[in-house]
């Protein structure tokens, strides 16, 4: 891979940091009246997720990480591995494993794409659709008739998350989640 | 996608950059200080280290010559100061290299003002009262600070005396990164950048000033009252965390001069950078005779960017270096 200085440093940008895959989040340029220059740079550890805060010499360079991000539908999962393949029309299939998910496995639902991180050619981290529909598998009894009061109640959906509900929803609707924020957006 | 035209400051902002403008240019009217405008392109350039200079070949009645974008209009401000201007001012479009983030943009506006016979003293007073002439209000009492209380109080560590090998191990864990090859100013510096300046001004302008005389520029130095160290004779304002202006009591001895360009462009030879002309014209007024003074650069568009409350010198100015 290509090495990357600083100053080509910017949002989106995948780089390999102390052995892990990370992309640039921000860049700031920082310079003291007549000084040296540093770049404080904040990283989104792919694998881990967490943000790292760094300090580079302006100047100083980082190896490229071989990231990419791909559409991928679910296929289904095995309790091992949770499979998933292309949109592209190649058939291509690929075995993620239940780290590489981490919260998105309440999310899945077989034939619905989502984006699937390669490092080196392994699933690193899967992100769902920002929206899902998906069906109320368990809540108490839907309320007639209150439908602007703006009470809720938990309601588990099919994919296996758990979601505030309005009152007024039963058992058995579609409903379409904003997996970003975990909330209830409107039926289906 | 739609390539993106739009200016990267609101029509409104802009407006109310020209009244800022306006203001500066009232300000120094009341005070008889001259504006001038110097060009933009000169046969010489900054030699300072940390700045990169950009130059271009331009055809001249001399033939092709290698002409520089100014870093700060200074050099030609300073002959004309030898040539009897009396007090300057000017708002210049300068020029440095790879500087782009939320407070840096390559081509930038910088209000630089010379005041021969002002003390660094008086010259700080007179900043100050620009400063809050142009946010339209009075940001706090001014503080005086200094380098080595900075470092004291924030790191428990003199800047001047410390061990460059407890400098280095201080500036990498607090950076985060390998300094163990860095020198001292760099250390310093790094210090400067990530412990200290982000609390500087918080509560009304602070004025560092007795730099080490290594981070003198362009200015004098003089001996430390307390210990007989050397210092520049220089100081910076900071407010809300930004560093505001940069002034010095201003060198005129053209041997010192000479001295610190042939070091400059020996240290950068040494680093693996190109050399920049040394700008002859400028040693030649100086051994023609400059009047003793101080004078100060400030960056025009972090000040605007104050002055409206904005998160960005981006946003006060048409188009950045990203969408010009």
């Amino acid at each position: 891979m290509a090495n990357y200085s600083t100053n080509e440093f910017k949002g989106g940008l995948k780089v390999m940091l102390d052995g892990d895959p990370c992309a640039i989040v921000e860049n700031e340029f920082v310079k003291p009246g007549k000084g040296q220059a540093f770049n404080r740079v904040k990283l989104r550890n792919l694998i881990t997720g967490r943000v790292w805060e760094r300090t580079f010499k302006s100047g100083e360079s980082l190896e490229g990480a071989d990231v990419m991000d791909l559409q991928m539908e679910f296929l289904y999962s095995d309790g091992d591995m949770w499979y998933f393949m292309k949109t592209d029309g190649s058939f291509e299939q690929y075995a993620v494993e239940k780290k590489a998910l981490g919260d998105t496995t309440k999310w899945l639902k077989e034939q619905v794409a989502y984006t699937v991180t390669l490092w080196d050619d392994n699933a690193i981290s899967v992100t769902p659709p920002n929206f899902i529909e998906l069906e109320v598998i368990e809540t108490d009894p839907g309320l007639k008739g209150d439908t602007a009061q703006g009470g809720s109640k938990p309601a588990a959906l099919s994919s296996g998350a758990v979601v505030r509900v309005p009152l007024f929803i039963n058992q058995g609707e579609v409903l379409k989640i904003d997996t970003r924020s975990g909330e209830y957006v409107s039926r289906a | 996608m739609t390539t993106d035209w739009r200016p990267t400051a609101s029509i409104e902002t802009l407006r109310e950059r020209a009244r800022l403008l306006a203001e500066v240019r009232t300000f120094f009217a009341e005070r008889d200080v001259l504006e001038v405008e110097t060009p933009v392109l000169g046969h010489g350039g900054s030699t300072d280290v940390h700045l990169a200079s950009l130059s271009l070949l331009a055809t001249t009645p001399a033939g092709r010559a290698r002409l520089w974008l100014q870093t700060s209009p200074e050099f030609h401000m300073k002959r004309l100061l030898v040539a009897g201007s009396g007090p300057i001012f000017q708002l210049a479009r300068s020029f440095r290299d790879g500087e782009v983030g939320s407070r840096h943009n390559i081509e930038f506006t910088m209000l630089e003002w010379y005041r021969p016979g002002f003390s660094l003293d008086e010259l700080i007073g007179e900043t100050t009262a620009l400063i809050h002439a142009v946010l339209g209000r009075d940001s706090g009492p001014l503080r005086r600070r200094r380098y080595r209380e900075l470092f004291r109080e924030a790191l428990q560590l003199d800047p001047f005396a410390v061990e460059l090998d407890v400098l280095r191990s201080t500036a990498s864990e607090r950076g985060g990164l390998d300094m163990n090859d860095a020198g001292r100013d760099g250390c310093l510096d790094l210090l400067m950048s990530l412990v200290i300046e982000p609390h500087l001004g918080r509560e009304g302008p602070d004025v560092v000033v007795d730099y080490p005389a290594s981070q003198a520029a362009l200015a004098r130095c003089h001996r430390d009252e307390e210990d007989g160290e050397w210092v520049a004779s220089r100081f910076e304002v900071y407010l809300d965390g930004l560093e505001l202006a940069n002034g010095y009591d201003e060198l005129t001895d053209v041997d010192e001069q000479l001295a610190r360009f042939t070091e400059d462009n020996a240290a950068r030879r040494q680093l693996g950078m190109s050399g920049v002309d040394i700008d002859r014209r400028l040693l030649a007024a100086l051994a023609h005779g400059m009047p003793a003074g101080s004078g100060v650069a400030l960056g025009m568009d972090r000040l605007i960017q104050l002055a409206l409350g904005k998160a960005s010198v981006a946003e006060v100015m048409a188009f950045s270096t990203l969408n010009c």
